[in-house]
């Protein structure tokens, strides 16, 4: 039976030169860009300069999307696992063949489970409406974006305050004069609109305090650096909180009108003084009075950046929530150079797109993870991925027999994918639908190969800041393989299960119709431009008019959610004892031209990838008879052991090592990428379920490693 | 020398290798030759601070280029009307000669065709009123291209603005 093809976008294929617009895929950021087609061939990419803020720029990553078109090692069909798995033996089959076998799968899942066994993951971003649809057309309440390992913190940290999520705030570099970053690795955790405008607002002279155990290319840009100990950040901000209550250096008028709890803050930090944080974290009493002298003369054009990848340890919420506290308390909330919220389309008198899940029911079950029920302080619309994985294995509070990871793999991204291997053991059904052979996708049962950005149309996406904006991803060209667009995918997968109605769509250009139905915005518009803005210039919220969506309307120092949760507001700091002898934190990051795992195999990026290396303090390296260069083994407390060469550096805190993160992949089939370096997240042994309660996110950075000169015996072994 | 000048700001550069990759694109080149690169080195402290310096390396057009006299083809060749020196693809023989007399390490193997390839300035896209690709989509803008003493220099004005406004305690940090 010949498999059904899906539909190209209209105009593809067309002779002749032609720009597409597009949204990169190279990485979960999804910049706008324009895309050169000639002859039905990708010639040209860059930035789409309809959006001034980035103009034509790209990034490494962006421009090397070319050569995840050209390459071959991707999956090319679908894919059923004909051996045990993870044994790597596949068969080759028809979309016909394998969307059946799935559904036939489901069915035996929600016979057992019922529709909340059904799980999926993705990376979050401006179609989650799709992914959203498809897990509540088949009864479940379990979306999951990857935020456990990434953003979940912050994210949950910003709702117990503000009443809305991170990306409700939106920092104004441009006229910002003083930024402080925790760790917010801006010009190497790239995005590329945020680097250009920070860049920018360092050569005008913006003032920047960089806080970080490791001196990051950011660091380098920075005005202040302070080399805190590894996790110690929430003692430093507490203490920064008492120094400002101290100074009086805080906005009263603003913190009168829209701030509660200033008194159980004052209880909180009253004994945080600088002197106490100073053990704790390493900075001097003295500079830390001075810095908060220096912020209160350039407040409220100040920004505390509460973090992005917040997946720290285990107080990593509380340094989230304590660095938006004193954005509040420095009154630099919807203000030019400071945190300006995100407006939603109705703010400027306009209607937003329509949602895919409005056309399905409500599920009424509660999330496996507890996230808005038993735990009311995780947002549900992002969930804990661990806890999904928690409850495979365990059954608790009730069993997931099926899991979609759609672009995404948690074998990477999240810790211990040794043990993760024991949830997914148990699984009835795991797909794995992405535009490469993932870590995790290699234990599916099957693999969806989706069509690259390049080659497939997303929903349309909305994304609220100063200026809501509608951004398209068109299609550029045809598949080069046998593959799909998701939202024809999860079509398919709805109709074999008799759903459909919610994804009833014949073409991309008819689902794009109904989003816009009502915005007066069309499809013709969007292929012009890419992305279309919903006001001409940003309108800030008068003071007068200023609310925030918690349940008492103000930014809630002590917050309702938290308390209902039995959490405290801001705990006491829970000191860290320093790593002595052959132990170390390991810390981790990635620098520009890379994404995670995603990058390795690309064959310009693996070009361009650095040598991964092991950063350690000479002190510590010399106690330990290291030598820069020497070759180290890097254990975490499990089986698996990393090899790699020592930099040592002062440049990295006495207490920790560092290395790059997306290194030392397995998939046989990308050979790039396979056995190039060390997997940290296979060293943080132990930590698939070590998370900070209150956030949610995994507590990554609790993992301590052995660090060892690389003897004979550890080479022969 | 050619007549433009390809300014690396180096102070606004943050070593995302955007500029090495976009090139490589532009000349449809896999793995292996790279016409440009930023070198990065390792972070030196200045005044307290870690500064991490960046140099540029596309090609620097000599006047006088010694590539062109060692190639015995003639297909390395320093365009008459505005100085580029650039390979003329249909020439060369792959010798290496022009490699191995360039003193910057500036023209590149390129296995795919068995020929060098270098840093052209993006011939084919000035032609077309374009900027060179590294420059046209560099990440924050630390590239730019043009006809000498044209090119923006925010140098001076950075400097000035330092010296008066002492933004880390009079220390020069500027990164």
């Amino acid at each position: 039976m010949t498999s059904p093809m899906a539909p190209n976008a209209s105009s593809v294929g067309a002779p002749g030169r032609r720009t597409v617009y597009s949204m990169c895929g190279m990485c979960a950021v999804r910049c706008p860009m324009e895309v050169t087609v000639e002859d039905g061939r990708v010639t040209w990419l860059q930035g789409n300069t309809h959006d001034q803020a980035l103009g034509a720029s790209l990034c490494a990553k962006g421009a090397a999307g070319l050569f995840l078109e050209s390459d071959d090692e991707r999956p090319q069909t679908p894919l059923i696992r004909a051996g045990e798995r993870g044994g790597g033996q596949w068969r080759r089959v028809s979309w016909d063949e394998a969307l059946d076998y799935i559904a036939g799968k489901l069915t035996e899942t929600i016979d057992v489970f019922g529709g909340r066994g059904i799980a999926l993951s993705d990376r979050g971003g401006p179609f989650t409406d799709l992914t959203q649809t498809f897990v509540r057309a088949l009864g479940s309440p379990n979306y999951f974006d990857h935020d456990a390992a990434c953003a979940g913190n912050v994210h949950n940290a910003t709702r117990s305050l503000y009443g809305f999520g991170a990306a409700g705030l939106l920092f104004d570099y441009q006229h910002c004069k003083h930024l402080v970053l925790y760790g917010r690795n801006v010009v190497e955790s790239l995005m590329v609109k945020e680097a250009k405008a920070f860049m920018a607002a360092v050569a005008r002279g913006m003032r920047c305090t960089y806080i970080d155990p490791r001196a990051t290319i950011t660091a380098s840009k920075a005005t202040r650096y302070w080399q805190v100990r590894p996790k110690s950040d929430y003692a430093l901000n507490l203490a920064i909180i008492h120094e400002v209550l101290e100074q009086d250096a805080y906005d009263k008028d603003f913190v009168a009108r829209f701030v509660s709890g200033l008194d159980y803050l004052r209880e909180a930090v009253k004994d945080t003084t600088p002197e106490w944080q100073e053990p704790h974290t390493g900075v001097p009493a003295a500079e830390l009075r001075a810095f908060v002298t220096e912020i209160a003369a350039d407040a409220p054009h100040v920004i505390f950046h509460p973090g992005w990848m917040s997946a720290r340890h285990r107080q990593s919420f509380y340094v989230s929530r304590s660095a938006l506290i004193l954005n509040a308390l420095m009154g630099s909330i919807e203000l030019p150079g400071g945190c300006v919220l995100g407006k939603p389309p109705e703010h400027y008198g306009r209607k937003g797109l329509n949602h895919l899940t409005d056309r399905v029911p409500e599920v009424k079950e509660p999330r496996v993870d507890g996230a808005g029920g038993e735990r009311p302080q995780w947002d549900p619309a992002i969930g804990m991925l661990h806890q999904a994985f928690a409850a495979m294995e365990t059954g608790q509070p009730y069993g997931i027999g099926a899991y979609f990871a759609y672009r995404h793999d948690p074998f990477t991204g999240m810790p211990d994918p040794e043990a993760t291997q024991r949830p997914i053991e148990k699984l009835k059904l795991l797909v794995s639908i992405d535009v490469r052979y993932s870590e995790l996708g290699w234990f599916a049962d099957v693999i969806l190969p989706e069509s690259t950005y390049l080659e497939r149309a997303n929903i349309l996406g909305q994304m609220n800041g100063p200026v809501p904006v509608f951004a398209m991803r068109d299609q550029a060209i045809a598949p080069r393989f046998d593959s799909r667009p998701a939202w024809w995918i999860f079509r398919e997968i709805l109709h074999r299960m008799g759903i459909t109605q919610a994804l009833d769509f014949e073409t991309i250009e008819e689902l794009w119709n109904y989003q816009l139905d009502g915005t007066q915005v069309t499809v013709a518009e969007m292929r012009e431009a890419g992305i279309v803005p919903l006001a001409d210039a940003p309108r800030l919220i008068p003071r007068d008019e200023l609310t925030f969506p918690t349940p008492s309307g103000k930014i809630e120092i002590e917050s309702e959610v938290l308390k209902q949760a039995g959490l405290e507001s801001l705990p006491a700091y829970v000191p860290k004892e320093a790593p002595a002898g052959e132990k170390f934190t390991l810390l981790f990051a990635k620098t520009a031209t890379l994404a995670q795992g995603q990058s390795l195999n690309n064959p310009l990026l693996n070009e361009r990838a650095p040598r991964q290396v092991l950063w350690i303090h000479p002190d510590r390296a010399a106690a330990l008879g290291i030598a820069d260069g020497d070759e180290v083994e890097v254990n975490g407390g499990g089986r698996y052991t990393g090899y790699l060469p020592a930099k040592v550096t002062r440049w990295i805190h006495p207490d920790a090592v560092f290395m790059l993160h997306g290194y030392g992949a397995t998939v046989p089939l990308a050979t790039r990428a396979r056995g190039l370096g060390v997997a940290d997240q296979r060293l943080q042994h132990g930590k698939l379920y070590d998370f900070d309660p209150a956030g949610g996110g995994c507590a990554l950075t609790e993992t301590v490693v052995q660090v060892r000169r690389r003897t004979s015996e550890g080479a022969a072994g | 020398m050619s007549k433009y000048e390809l300014r690396h700001d180096e102070a606004n550069c943050i070593g995302c290798l955007a500029c090495e990759v976009h090139c490589k694109t532009n000349k449809q080149l896999g793995p292996g030759p790279d016409p440009c690169r930023v070198i990065a080195l390792e972070p030196v402290e200045v005044g307290g601070l870690p500064r991490t310096r960046f140099v540029f390396m596309p090609c620097f057009h000599c006047e006088d280029p010694w590539c062109v006299r060692a190639c015995p083809t003639g297909a390395m060749q320093k365009r008459e009307k505005d100085g580029i020196v650039f390979v003329e693809d249909s020439l060369c023989i792959g010798c290496k000669s022009c490699i191995a007399a360039c003193p910057w390490g500036t023209p590149q193997w390129d296995p795919a065709t068995n020929k060098v390839v270098k840093c052209d300035y993006c011939m084919d896209r000035i032609d077309a009123g374009l900027q060179p690709a590294c420059v046209t989509k560099c990440v924050t803008g630390c590239l730019s291209f043009g006809e000498a003493n044209e090119v923006p220099d925010p140098r001076r004005e950075r400097y000035a603005r330092y010296i008066l406004a002492e933004p880390a305690g009079g220390k020069d940090t500027s990164p």
